[in-house]
């Protein structure tokens, strides 16, 4: 499993373009949302939060789609769903090297672009340490949606329809915990719940997964 | 005799063409004793004008709205445990017809929100979660329709119906929590069900009740479709194969 | 014969007619395919029952 999640880790940052990609979003992101609303100083404190949750979640979503795809073209899926380990850890392996590739540099680059929307400074704490909690939901459930649409010719656009809506939670709880972080009140319930969304997913989601995988491969 | 008899696509096609013209008929009494009595013959309530005529549809649609995505849980569960065909395009049938009523719902609130609220919408709890459920609705049928094989996609569909109820009850409290974290305290709450006078609450019971037999109907009629559906592309294949 | 409806008279006509409207659509819909489904099942049974 560990040589699975390296090879995984190996093929993405090799291959090209998915690595960097999401941060480069990420980053466009940010950037063209004060050409949107104009460059006011209290306007942009006061939406950081948000834009950069959902600046993350988007950037998270782009890369969803290669999780399983090119496996399935050369067939090393059907290798990977005979071969003595499970296929639902194979699930979480492969979400794990998303998050890794994704998740992680997102988490790392966002301080760097909350400066450039004027993060309040006393949220950019609770911004890295949502972001670390809910980041692997985002993975976890994308990786399902690529379960469900793996054999789709044109599954990208209806992976998005298929995900973006189960990631409301995870927003709604990330968003809110750096908001409130921002304002200095108590966030310890959004940043609770977060932390239990992301572990109910990490626990449950791998098993939907591979049902799924199971099904596209019969 | 068990419940599970209609579960054959046969003994289901002769039983809904039975039942069929009746359930037609009593949806077609219902809907319109239930909304001629709603419209014409129920008075203005004392806060809300004769906007309270408004009920007699937006109720009922958002009840049906929920219920049919529990229907289609259900039927998805049998689906995935039993491998009844029938209940798997049961829920594919349903599923048009909750995007319908989640539509009616937030058109008809949007309507009544205007003169009410002085906004067509507002990120309220209620009206963000009905949002919420029309993006499932969208999702779910976009599956469907995306899977050329017929069981994958009844299994996929299935999953993601029983994955996506789970996150819409999670994103109900979600939003819960998210708009009372903005705004202290509800500022606009629709209290329907509390203080409702006779008057409007028998015309909207028997509103409730045509929605529901207009459900099931509708269900009913395109379950049916779907099954001749299936028939059809089965002999077609065992045309070419002879 | 239509209800005095006072100052909001658009607002509940129009919800009412959208509801029609929408739920006229579905229903039109649902039979006009169950119509047609099931014109094409009679066609390629006549076929089959032609053939054998």
């Amino acid at each position: 499993m560990i040589a699975l999640f390296l090879r995984d880790l190996a093929l993405a940052i090799r291959a090209g373009g998915g690595f960097g990609l999401g941060l480069a979003f990420f980053l466009i992101v940010v950037v063209l949302v004060p050409f949107g609303v104009g460059p006011e100083r209290g306007i942009l404190a006061a939406i950081a939060p948000g834009i950069l949750w959902v600046g993350a979640l988007l950037a998270c979503l782009l890369s969803l789609d290669r999780i399983f795809a090119l496996d399935f073209e050369d067939g090393s899926l059907d290798l990977l769903a005979t071969a003595p380990i499970p296929l639902e850890g194979v699930v979480a392996m492969k979400a794990a090297a998303h998050w890794v590739t994704t998740g992680l540099p997102l988490t790392l680059a966002a301080p760097v672009l909350g400066l450039l929307l004027h993060l309040e400074p006393a949220a950019y704490g609770w911004l890295v340490l949502s972001l670390a909690l809910g980041t692997p939901a985002l993975s976890m459930i994308g990786t399902f949606g690529a379960a469900l649409t793996v054999g789709l010719r044109r599954g990208g656009l209806l992976l998005s329809l298929l995900v973006l809506p189960l990631y409301v939670p995870t927003l709604i709880f990330g968003a809110e915990a750096v908001a409130r972080g921002a304002a200095g009140q108590a966030n310890a319930t959004p940043l609770l719940m977060l932390a239990g969304i992301t572990l109910a997913t990490l626990a449950l989601l791998p098993f939907a997964a591979a049902a799924a995988i199971r099904i596209n491969l019969r | 005799m068990s419940l599970w008899e209609y579960a054959n696509p046969q003994k289901f096609m002769q039983t809904s063409q039975a039942v069929l013209p009746a359930i037609w008929g009593l949806t077609a009494l219902s809907m319109v004793v239930g909304l001629v009595w709603g419209f014409f013959l129920t008075p203005e309530a004392e806060n809300f004008g004769s906007t309270v005529k408004i009920i007699y549809l937006h109720v009922p649609a958002a009840m049906m709205a929920i219920n049919a995505w529990v229907m289609m849980l259900v039927a998805s569960l049998i689906w995935l445990i039993r491998r009844h065909h029938v209940s798997a395009l049961a829920a594919r049938a349903a599923a048009p017809v909750g995007l319908t009523m989640t539509l009616i719902a937030l058109a008809t609130g949007a309507i009544w929100g205007q003169p009410m609220w002085g906004t067509y919408w507002a990120w309220d709890p209620r009206l963000t979660s009905f949002l919420i459920l029309f993006l499932f609705y969208l999702g779910y049928i976009a599956l469907w329709e995306a899977i050329e094989n017929p069981d994958a996609a009844a299994d996929l569909t299935s999953v993601l119906c029983i994955v996506g109820s789970v996150f819409a009850v999670l994103s109900r409290y979600a939003v819960n929590f998210w708009n009372q974290g903005l705004h202290q305290g509800a500022t606009l709450s629709l209290d329907k069900q509390e203080n409702i006078a006779n008057v409007f609450w028998l015309p909207l019971l028997v509103c409730l009740g045509a929605f529901i037999l207009l459900f099931v109907a509708l269900v009913l009629e395109r379950t049916r479709t779907e099954i001749r559906v299936r028939r059809i592309k089965a002999l077609i294949a065992r045309e070419r194969m002879a | 014969m239509i209800p005095d409806l006072g100052k909001y008279a658009g607002a509940v006509l129009s919800s009412y007619a959208i509801t029609l409207v929408l739920l006229a659509a579905l229903i039109g819909l649902s039979l006009w395919r169950a119509a047609r489904v099931r014109r094409q099942l009679d066609e390629v049974e006549a076929r089959r029952t032609r053939d054998d």
